[in-house]
Order: structure tokens, then sequence, then C-alpha cells
């Protein structure tokens, strides 16, 4: 088993994620993050999903995934070849005697203080799944009060996009 | 010009070419029953709306069209939902157009509102709720395009009741926006020159053939690849019929209840051409040990089945039929560079595996009658010329074992699914399809009486099928199994032979009743069935309940385990299982 980053780019249309969701837990896939919203195309929306399975699963839910009438395109990222980020938003509880050690942290990561709090301190951090594990390790001890992330993004490296073949149209019977 | 989206639906309909709708309306669906008065389209009034989505499949599996039905919002899209699960895994294509609630309720938990397309999602090939009138002929149009082409299915369209009174403006859509949908039909050519290759050199080569073949209508070229490369084939539950039983090339049926014959050839082969099939639990028996020696060519429109189960050594998409006839060329091709390829051994012993270990029963004089002398009349007696129908159960795989098929789209059945009740209205679809064609179901007393209020459309439509229930008082397979896995041990298996009174519920709903409990009687009840063209028949087989399906894999077991039941000597078995071919 290992992670896989899939990056679907689909139909802006009602109950598409639903679709998407629905068909991975009915083949028996488990989504570790799925993050989604609109592109540079108006009716199109694409989604970054993080799936663990083995290659030859990760292949049948692909194939299962391009079955979907609203899907259009579907690329798996490799790590090495795509920039993957990630923001999370991190309450950390912070008195006065720590609060330093914990912005100086925060400033190590290139991570931005967005609110402050008598007793707690909220971090905006945006980076690769290996930066931001890394953030979250080290603020741990302080006390992490909650967490939330957005789920993995990514793009391909290079001039190409998902996208950049022409999409036929069907003539109808 | 102005017209309601109920108009427009129908109107769509029409465009699409449809004769024939099998529904039946309530509450949110009403405005489209009213312009269906005036319209071209035939609507058949059903009696449970499982009924009217069955009746479109067999309409569709014998015509190879898009079966439409009818239902309205809540219980009438949910009583649906068998009948395009069914479809689904059995890739039929059929159209559904459900009444929603108005769109404003929606979400409110209205009087009869479910989540169709929610609900529906996980069963069709693709399902839309249209919440705009003008939308409407675009979402039918697609909606028969997506279930015809390509790997065929169900589609559903929820139409919303004040969308259906709203007024629109009629237009016909000039092309289809699907941009993420383009099937592909056109098979790779170096790869069908791959697989021409490994057929020529094959020395035991099957084509195990799958529903894909009898969809893109592809048994002539079948045919012309079978005798070209002199590979035996065995036609899947899904396929039986595509190619003739009566060719020397032909080995029946594979898998659970398959011909031994067949189960030993997938078993000893060097090369399984896969024609539209997809390698299901009930042909392979425990995957792991299914045709351990051969390398495989796995040809078939959807992707997504190609390596699902097995991994294919040369995968081939495309449509079965033009992968077929680019193949036939593309053998002919090998063999011209490379001469033929030499199979007479192998179809000797295939041959001898089918002589020596055919189907068998024994029908005593004066013993219980069993039911596979009942199809094997029905085989005999209507010369084979007729579509012949099943639920699931032993009655399927009787029917399926001892009819002789050797015409395509001859035989109907429930088989991804496996949904009891099948028959009756899947033969009155397929009947009101071919209506020149004789109808026969083949169902079991359990299945019957699941979806036998159909009979009083089958009377009221006038839609003459026959329908030969074969009565063992059981849920046979149910204690089939039992009594091999279970020790005897029955447990709610028992139906009865007479409740209902088979005879008197045929009368009652029209039909003419018959029944038989004989081995001596059944050609003239049969003739006498046969003979009667003006109502539906019902026939009531009073068959021995004792009888098992046999041979049998037993589920998760491997092909090699193969038993071929009582009526076989333990010599016989033991030379079975060691497929031994005798010298000469």
């Amino acid at each position: 088993m290992s992670t896989h980053t899939v990056s679907v780019l689909v139909e802006d249309r009602p109950g598409v994620l639903a679709r998407i969701a629905g068909l991975f837990s009915r083949r028996g896939f488990n989504i570790d993050s799925l993050a989604v919203g609109p592109t540079e195309d108006p009716g199109r929306s694409r989604m970054t999903i993080v799936v663990d399975c083995a290659e030859m699963p990760l292949e049948q839910v692909t194939k299962q995934l391009n079955k979907l009438v609203h899907v259009l395109k579907i690329v798996e990222l490799e790590p090495a070849r795509a920039v993957e980020r990630e923001l999370v938003l991190v309450k950390v509880k912070a008195d006065p005697a720590v609060r330093y050690q914990i912005v100086e942290l925060a400033e190590m990561f290139r991570a931005k203080i967005v609110d402050v709090a008598p007793e707690a301190l909220t971090i905006e951090a945006t980076g690769s799944p290996d930066k931001v594990a890394a953030m979250l390790e080290l603020l741990d001890p302080y006390g992490i009060r909650e967490l939330v992330r957005t789920g993995r993004v990514a793009l391909a490296r290079g001039a190409k996009g998902i996208a950049d073949k022409p999409l036929r149209v069907a003539r109808p019977a | 010009m102005k017209i309601t989206g109920a108009q427009a639906l129908i109107r769509s309909l029409e465009q699409c070419e449809v004769e024939v709708v099998f529904g039946l309306p309530g509450g949110a669906i009403l405005p489209a029953y009213d312009p269906l008065r005036e319209s071209s389209v035939r609507h058949i009034l059903v009696r449970h709306e499982q009924g009217a989505g069955h009746a479109a499949e067999g309409y569709a599996w014998a015509t190879g069209r898009v079966g439409v039905c009818m239902a309205t919002s809540g219980p009438g899209a949910t009583n649906l939902v068998t009948a395009l699960c069914d479809a689904y895994m059995d890739s039929v294509p059929l159209v559904a157009i459900t009444g929603q609630v108005p769109s404003w309720a929606i979400g409110s938990d209205a009087f009869q509102e479910c989540d169709t397309t929610g609900i529906t999602m996980p069963v069709t090939k693709h399902n839309e709720l249209v919440l705009d009138p003008d939308r409407i002929p675009g979402a039918v149009a697609e909606a028969f395009h997506i279930a015809a082409t390509g790997r065929p299915g169900p589609v559903l369209v929820d139409v919303p009741k004040d969308v259906l009174q709203a007024t629109t403006e009629w237009s016909w859509p000039q092309s289809l926006d699907l941009p993420g949908y383009r099937p592909v039909t056109r098979p790779n050519g170096k790869r069908v020159r791959e697989a021409a290759a490994l057929l020529r050199a094959a020395q035991r080569p099957v084509l195990y053939v799958g529903g894909g073949v009898a969809k893109s209508g592809a048994h002539q070229a079948l045919r012309e690849l079978a005798e070209a490369a002199g590979a035996p084939v065995t036609t899947t539950l899904m396929a039986r019929g595509c190619f003739p039983d009566s060719h020397p090339l032909a080995l029946g049926m594979p898998g659970m209840h398959g011909n031994y014959a067949a189960v030993a050839a997938l078993q000893e082969a060097d090369l399984v051409v896969a024609l539209g099939a997809r390698f299901d639990d009930r042909v392979t028996g425990k995957l792991a040990t299914f045709a351990p020696k051969a390398k495989i060519i796995h040809a078939d429109i959807d992707p997504a089945e190609i390596g699902k189960n097995r991994v294919a050594d040369v995968p081939i998409v495309g449509d079965i039929r033009l992968v077929l006839e680019e193949l036939v060329a593309a053998h002919r091709a090998a063999v011209a560079a490379d001469g033929p390829g030499d199979t007479a051994a192998w179809r000797r012993a295939t041959t001898q595996w089918k002589q020596r270990f055919p189907y068998r029963y024994e029908q005593l004089d004066g013993g219980p009658l069993k039911p596979q002398h009942v199809v094997e009349r029905v085989s005999a007696l209507t010369g084979g010329e007729a579509i012949v129908v099943a639920g699931v159960g032993q009655h399927q795989m009787y029917a399926s074992q001892h009819f002789r098929f050797d015409r395509p789209r001859s035989w109907i059945n429930s088989g991804g699914l496996g949904t009891m009740g099948f028959a009756v209205p899947a033969a009155m679809g397929a009947k009101v399809g071919r209506p020149d064609e004789l109808v026969v179901a083949i169902d079991g007393d359990g299945c019957f009486q699941m979806t036998a209020q159909e009979l009083a459309t089958c009377t009221t439509e006038r839609i003459p099928i026959k329908v030969f229930v074969l009565n063992n008082g059981h849920l046979g397979m149910v204690r089939q199994w039992q009594e091999l896995f279970y020790d005897e041990r029955y447990s709610e298996v028992h139906l009865g032979f007479e409740v209902p009174d088979y005879v008197k519920l045929a009368e009652a709903y029209g039909a003419l009743g018959l029944r038989c409990e004989r081995a001596e009687d059944v050609d003239a009840t049969l003739e006498k069935a046969l003979a009667t063209s003006d109502q539906a028949v019902v026939v009531d087989f009073r068959v021995d309940a004792h009888e098992g399906v046999f041979p049998m894999v037993p589920a998760g077991r491997s092909n090699d385990e193969i038993i071929l039941g009582p009526e076989f000597s333990p010599e016989e078995q033991a030379a079975a299982t060691r497929r031994e071919v005798r010298a000469g």
C-alpha cells in the first residue's frame, strides 16, 4: 500500500462530488483527502484525491472513475514531477512563557500567525505534505487545541495542463 | 413553438423512435401521461413498476434497442431500482423516466418524495435530475445515447412535476454535450495482430464468449474466427445462442453449473480468448486456479473490465464485433505468413469430453417428472425456434443447459444480479419487441410468484406469452445448497406445490392454465400450450423436488473440483477429474 495523488477534472454539475465519493466507497477504497474547487474554466472543477492503495487497484478505480459521464480527465501525479501543497490552520496552546518559541517556530516554516488569544495562537501554514507534517510534529508538544486542513492540492510541473487535448463532442443518434 | 415540459418529454421519446414504454402513472409523473394519449408511443400499463423495468429489459434483450420504462416519484421510482440494478449488472440498454415532487418541494420530505438520483446513482450508468424544462430534450437525447453506446446500461431521467408543467420552447439538440463520454469502439491494430499471432500459434485455444458478443451482434464474425482457428467455443450464461449449440466446436456453458467439456477446456487451455466477458466468479470458480495454463487475450468495450479480475496478456479495448472482424482478418494474415495452426488433437479431446460427460439425468417411466425433461421437450417441440426467458435458480440452469440454442437473441435471463421474478415481465417485454416470435418463460415456482401480476398486463394488452413453471414446491437452488452444504438441514425453502393453485391463478388473470404431472403427458400439454396463441398460457409442471443441478463447482472452489453429479459413476468422476483423454 502507498498513497497516490490523483487529479480529476470534472464538469461542474450537481452531484458530481457524490458520484465520485460514492464510487470510491462502493469499490472499497479509502480516500485520505479530497480537495475540490473551480478551475480556470467556469464549467469545470478539479479534484485532488489522495488515496491509499496498491498499484493495481488504483488502476481499477481510475478506470471506473473514467466511466463517469461527468469526469473529463484523470491523471495520477507523481510526487517527483508535481507540486503538492496543503493549507493547515492549527490552534496551539501558547501562554506568554512559550509564545515566542511558537512564533519563531512558525517563522521557520514560513507560516503566519493569523489569530492571537491570551492562551492560544492560530497558525496558518502552507506547504508540501512533508513540511506540514514536520511543523505539526514540532508544535505537538505545546498542545494542539484543534486543527483543520484543506487536503492536498497538486499540479504537474512543466508547461502542460491536464486538459491539453481537445475533448470530443458526441453526435445524437 | 411553446409546449409544456411534459409534451417536450413525450416528443423527445418520439424523436428517439421509442415504440413502447412500460409504465405506471402516479402523482408526480401525471403531467407526462396526458400528452401520451396523443402520442405514437405505445404505453403498456403494468401492475407493478418492477414489472415495467424487467419488461423494458426483456424488450432490450430481444431487440437490441433501448427499453423504456416510466414511473412516478417515491415508491414508483424505488420499485424500479431492482430492474435498474439488474440492467446495470447485465449491461442492458434502458432508459427510465421518473416523476419527482415539484422542484420547490425537493428536500422537504414531501409526499412520495425520495432522492431518486441519489438512490439509483450506484445502479445506473448515468442519471440526471432535470430542473429546467428547456433541458428535457437534451437530457432525453443524452440518456438514449449513453444507454445504447459503449458498454450499454440503464440511464435514469428524473423530472419534477413543476418542470413537466412549465412551458418551454421546443428544440431538439443537434449535438450532444458529453465531453466526458467517449467510448472507444475501434480496437488497436497492433493488439489485434498480437492476439492473432497468439491464436494462430495456440495448440489448445478456447474462445470464452460473453454477453458483449450478443450485444454487439458479433455472432457471424465469432463463427468465422472459431472455424478459421479451429478453436472450441464456450458461451457464458449471458451469451447462450451467440454460437450454435449444434456446432461441432460448441462446448456449451462454462462455470458453476456449466458443461464439463467447457469447464475442463478452460482449465487445460493454453490460450483463452475472452470476448465481451468479465471473468465473473460464477465462471472462474476460485480465481487463482482458473485457466492456470492459459495466456489471456481479453477484448471488451469497457476498459475497466480488462485486468479487473485476471491480468490480460493481450488487452484489447473495442466493440466486440469490430474486434472480431479485425481479428478474423489478422488471423488470416498470420496464417498466410506463418502457416496454419494445429488444434486437431485439442478438438478431439474436447469433443470426447463433450460426449463422455454431457448433462445427464434420468427420466424413469412412471417416475417423478424431471425438470430437465420438460426443458428438453420444449426445445424439441419448438425446434429451438423460440425466445427463452428465465429467472434465477435451478430452472434457469436447466433452461440454459437443456434448451438447444442455435440463434442469437433467443435467450434472456437475469445473469449478474440474479433477480428472482425476472422471467414473466421480461418475457412480456420480449414478446412486445418481437411479436412474431414464440416467447417462452421457463420459470420456477418461487420466481413466478414474485411478479406473476404481470399476467394481468399480458391479458389486457394481448401479449400471449407462455409461462412454463417448473414447480418443485421449493426455492430449489437454495434447497440444493442446504442439501449439499448444510447437511440436508432444510430451512425455509419449502413453498408447497399446491399454493397457489397455478391453474386457477392463470385463469383468474385471463390466461389459459394447464397442469402436467407425468412425463408421458408433457408432449400433449406442451402441444396444447403451443397451439394457444390468443392468450397467455401458464403450465404448472409438477417436477421432482429432489432433482439437483449438475455438474457443480461449489462456490469459492476451484473449477478443478467440478462434481459431475449422482448420474455418473465414481470411475467416470475420476476420469473427469484427471481430464482423461482416450487414445484413438
